[in-house]
């Protein structure tokens, strides 16, 4: 085997019941480079890496790393052998200090005795090494999102490792968080260390990439130097297509005010939030990770409690403590976490389509099954899902046809308001044009919607104003004329203050 | 007040609890605060009390433990027939020597921790629910008591009593001083082990827990068998203190005062949380309840009434301050 890659993945296979989640890829990483994997959601990126270091097991496939070929049955395996990863959707420990979590399952011992000073000490060394300035013994619940990940990366990086896998490390970093990210990274790259770097910001992405592998469904498009690659070559290689007809915006008469949102606050996340909303109207909310855009929404709906604000609706204030009195009111809210408080997997199709509608009691006592068929076939026809029949269990259709379940269920309570919050995550290509169809066509039958989006080019594909918010606080507002990335970023990585200044 | 005494206040909550329930039952009744009455209620609350510090390492990983009075039983049954003279007519083990008070008690706590090893291993390898796990092992253990002996086992060697109703230098009942060393090495455990550690953060995140390196089941098992040593030493405790032990009735509902301190004492049954001074303060407000309550004469239903409310009231009260912050 050559030395010239410290790590080789050969024909990769993973299946999960039912679903092939790898067929058959392929990665090669050199010593001292950054490599990043790019693709959709669910190109399989992260299932590789978490087929790399024992936390799912693979199917068929060989790894060689180091010249010898391996298999980690589980992280300790892989950590041991000098590979670390920081995790994009783990969470920390948050009932202990940061301390604690930086030394996890590896505390420096005395004997019996774990050496807290030393634990300590070693804290703020790493910390003054890359330059984050915080208390090793706060409790991690207590830190800004932004933080937490930096004490993740600290975390990776403090292991003696050949290879760090970083999987969206910058999703919730300010930009002088990231330019320390960068600098730990040339830092390592220095010492021969391999990052693997998953990430879908394409300028970042370019700024440090020596090598990329594109996937796509699950499968091996190519490998090749950063240097020989475009953002455009790279985004037709990840979408197999041109991504012209992402956004099929439609043209809709804007009409009057439906909501009205004035100083909102609830908790650290959701601090005087005022927007308003016209009928017709797509608004989008962009910010990263932790915003409180989601938790806006959520007090909006009657999710969370709000300590302050006024919302009114049609002009008239109206009170809202339970997502029952928002239905009340026509507002839907269509959730970010889908497996989580979406779908009932177990349940039908059927049952999944009328389940916020029952809160309306339109079927009446006994239920009116009749109805309750015709009304959810006339939403499968309506918006087109696919499903063998309406009884089949909503956990076997794929992503998207599951969201527009959840659209369809939406739709059946009759909303004046529709929210939906990060509508296409997790959704392949093909659905997720579709969904943005879906939703320019109700704001074209006058329905006032708000999409929820991480996706930059969707908020701006889709929206016709956008509401941007960082830590909590609305940061700006952009109208259509005035979209533009680099206008959104800089608002969603600053204080209002800071923003204008610039 | 801000936001720092605020926190202070609330950290403290249950030891101020604690003191003003004892300025009260004082005021009650004046007897309360005397040393020898001090004495009644801290041995009345150490066996418990031990199993406490028991069941707070399987609630803090998310888990619970039902078993333990009956493995307090079980092992109290077998200790004491082991420790019965070879002249005692009514012997349960008659071809039996009899073995060193010494001996037989480091029989049951081994005992115990055979006994958390398969249960853990259950736990940790099949990952049915805890609740399951030791509920079954609660009717299994109680059962193999009373398959062991129908009768009492009564007339204990002095040396294997020393535990439950000796005293050290004359003076301290040997019982409290097994408490408060058990205590000790619970709140060492926790705090000042890599064990410790990893239970934190089994039970606050386990996902970040596995990924971070630590064998999950391996510490889950060591949680078991944590406990259920300490069920053995509640019943090798029991036994010594009444000079018997009973199959069918030792050791009965202790496990739920037990888990009733932890709780009251801050352990969160949503894991990750537990402070060994939290389920020691908890133990000592359920003892002064119980114990001034019966000195005030109050009924026993009464006191069980007023006990549930407080169990509840606490919960309530630890939910409402580990709510989610947004």
């Amino acid at each position: 085997m050559s030395e010239k890659y410290v790590l080789e993945m050969h024909d990769i296979v993973k299946e999960f019941p039912g679903v092939k989640a790898l067929k058959g890829v392929k990665l090669q990483v050199r010593p001292g480079t950054v490599h990043t994997l790019m693709g959709e959601n669910g190109a399989g990126k992260s299932t590789l890496m978490k087929c790399l270091i024992g936390i799912q097991p693979v199917t068929s496939g060989k790894i060689i790393y180091k010249g010898q070929e391996v298999d980690f049955k589980n992280t300790q395996a892989a950590l041991d052998a000098g590979i670390s990863m920081i995790h994009q959707e783990l969470s920390p420990v948050m009932e202990r200090s940061v301390c604690d979590n930086v030394w996890l399952g590896r505390e420096p011992k005395k004997g019996f005795i774990v050496d807290q000073k030393k634990m300590y000490d070693d804290c703020i060394e790493l910390f003054k090494r890359i330059g984050l300035d915080l208390d090793p013994n706060e409790k991690m619940k207590n830190l800004t999102v932004a933080k937490m990940q930096m004490v993740e990366i600290v975390k990776a990086v403090s292991y003696d490792t050949s290879i760090v896998i970083m999987d969206e490390p910058t999703s919730a970093l300010t930009e002088t968080e990231v330019e320390d990210l960068f600098k730990i990274i040339d830092d390592l790259k220095a010492k021969g260390v391999a990052i693997i770097y998953i990430s879908h910001k394409m300028d970042e992405i370019f700024r440090i990439s020596d090598d990329i592998s594109v996937y796509r469904d699950g499968e091996y498009i190519g490998m090749d130097r950063a240097d020989n690659l475009t953002q455009d070559k790279v985004i037709q290689l990840m979408v197999g297509r041109e991504i012209t007809d992402m956004f099929p915006k439609q043209e809709c008469k804007i009409g009057d005010e439906v909501l009205r949102v004035e100083n909102l606050c609830a908790g650290r996340l959701v601090q005087n939030v005022s927007f308003n909303l016209r009928k017709g109207e797509i608004l989008g909310f962009a910010g990263l990770v932790g915003a409180g855009r989601t938790e806006t929404m959520e007090t909006i709906f009657g999710m969370r409690t709000k300590t302050e604000g006024k919302i009114y609706k049609d002009g008239k204030e109206i009170t809202v403590n339970s997502p029952s009195d928002a239905i009340n009111n026509h507002i839907g809210l269509l959730t970010e976490d889908r497996r989580g408080n979406g779908i009932v997997g177990l349940l039908s199709v059927r049952e999944n389509a009328v389940l916020a509608n029952m809160n309306l009691k339109a079927y009446g006592i006994p239920l009116n099954h009749k109805k309750i068929r015709s009304d959810t076939q006339e939403y499968i026809d309506k918006i087109r899902v696919k499903t063998p029949t309406m009884e089949t269990p909503i956990k076997n259709l794929s992503g998207g046809n599951q969201q527009k379940v959840l659209v369809g269920r939406w739709l059946l309570t009759d909303p004046d308001i529709l929210i939906v919050d990060e509508p296409t995550i997790g959704i392949d290509v093909g659905a997720k044009s579709e969904i943005h169809t879906l939703i320019s066509e109700l704001a074209a039958q006058g329905k006032a919607i708000i999409v929820v989006s991480s996706e930059l080019q969707e908020v701006m594909g889709v929206a016709d104003r956008i509401v941007v918010m960082h830590e909590g606080v609305v940061s700006g507002v952009l109208d259509r004329s005035e979209f533009s990335q680099e206008l959104i970023m800089k608002y969603a990585t600053s204080h209002k203050e800071e923003a204008a200044q610039q | 007040m801000n936001a720092k005494n605020k926190k202070m206040l609330s950290d403290n909550m249950i030891w101020i609890i604690l003191v003003v329930l004892v300025i009260l039952m004082s005021i009650a009744n004046p007897k309360f605060f005397s040393v020898a009455n001090l004495t009644t209620l801290l041995t009345g609350e150490s066996i418990k009390g031990v199993l406490a510090f028991g069941v707070c390492f399987a609630i803090l990983t998310k888990g619970i433990d039902l078993s333990l009075g009956a493995v307090a039983a079980l092992v109290g049954c077998v200790t004491g027939a082991l420790v019965q003279p070879v002249d005692y007519a009514s012997k349960i083990l008659p071809n039996m020597g009899q073995i060193p008070g010494i001996v037989a008690i480091i029989i049951g706590i081994a005992m115990g921790a055979v006994i958390g090893f398969m249960i853990g291993w259950i736990i940790a390898y099949t990952k049915i629910p805890a609740f399951i796990a030791t509920l079954g092992a609660q009717l299994i253990c109680r059962a193999g008591a009373k398959i062991f002996t129908t009768r009492p086992v009564s007339n204990l060697s002095s040396s294997y009593r020393f535990l439950g109703s000796g005293k050290l230098f004359g003076v301290i009942p040997m019982i409290i001083v097994v408490f408060l060393i058990i205590f000790a090495a619970a709140a060492f455990l926790l705090t000042q082990t890599r064990f410790g550690k990893s239970l934190y953060a089994i039970g606050g995140n386990d996902q970040a827990a596995r990924v971070a390196g630590i064998n999950v089941e391996k510490n889950l098992i060591l949680t078991y068998v944590w406990c259920s040593c300490m069920g053995a030493l509640g019943g090798i405790l029991l036994a010594g203190r009444a000079g018997s032990a009973d199959p069918a009735n030792s050791g009965l509902n202790y496990e739920l005062d037990a888990i009733a301190a932890a709780t009251v004492g801050g352990t969160s049954h949503a894991g990750g949380i537990c402070k060994v001074s939290g389920v020691f303060c908890g133990i000592l407000i359920l003892g002064v309840i119980n114990n001034g309550l019966v000195l005030m004469g109050v009924d026993d239903n009464m006191t069980n009434i007023i006990k549930g409310v407080i169990i509840i009231g606490a919960v309530v009260l630890d939910m409402r301050k580990n709510a989610k912050r947004a």
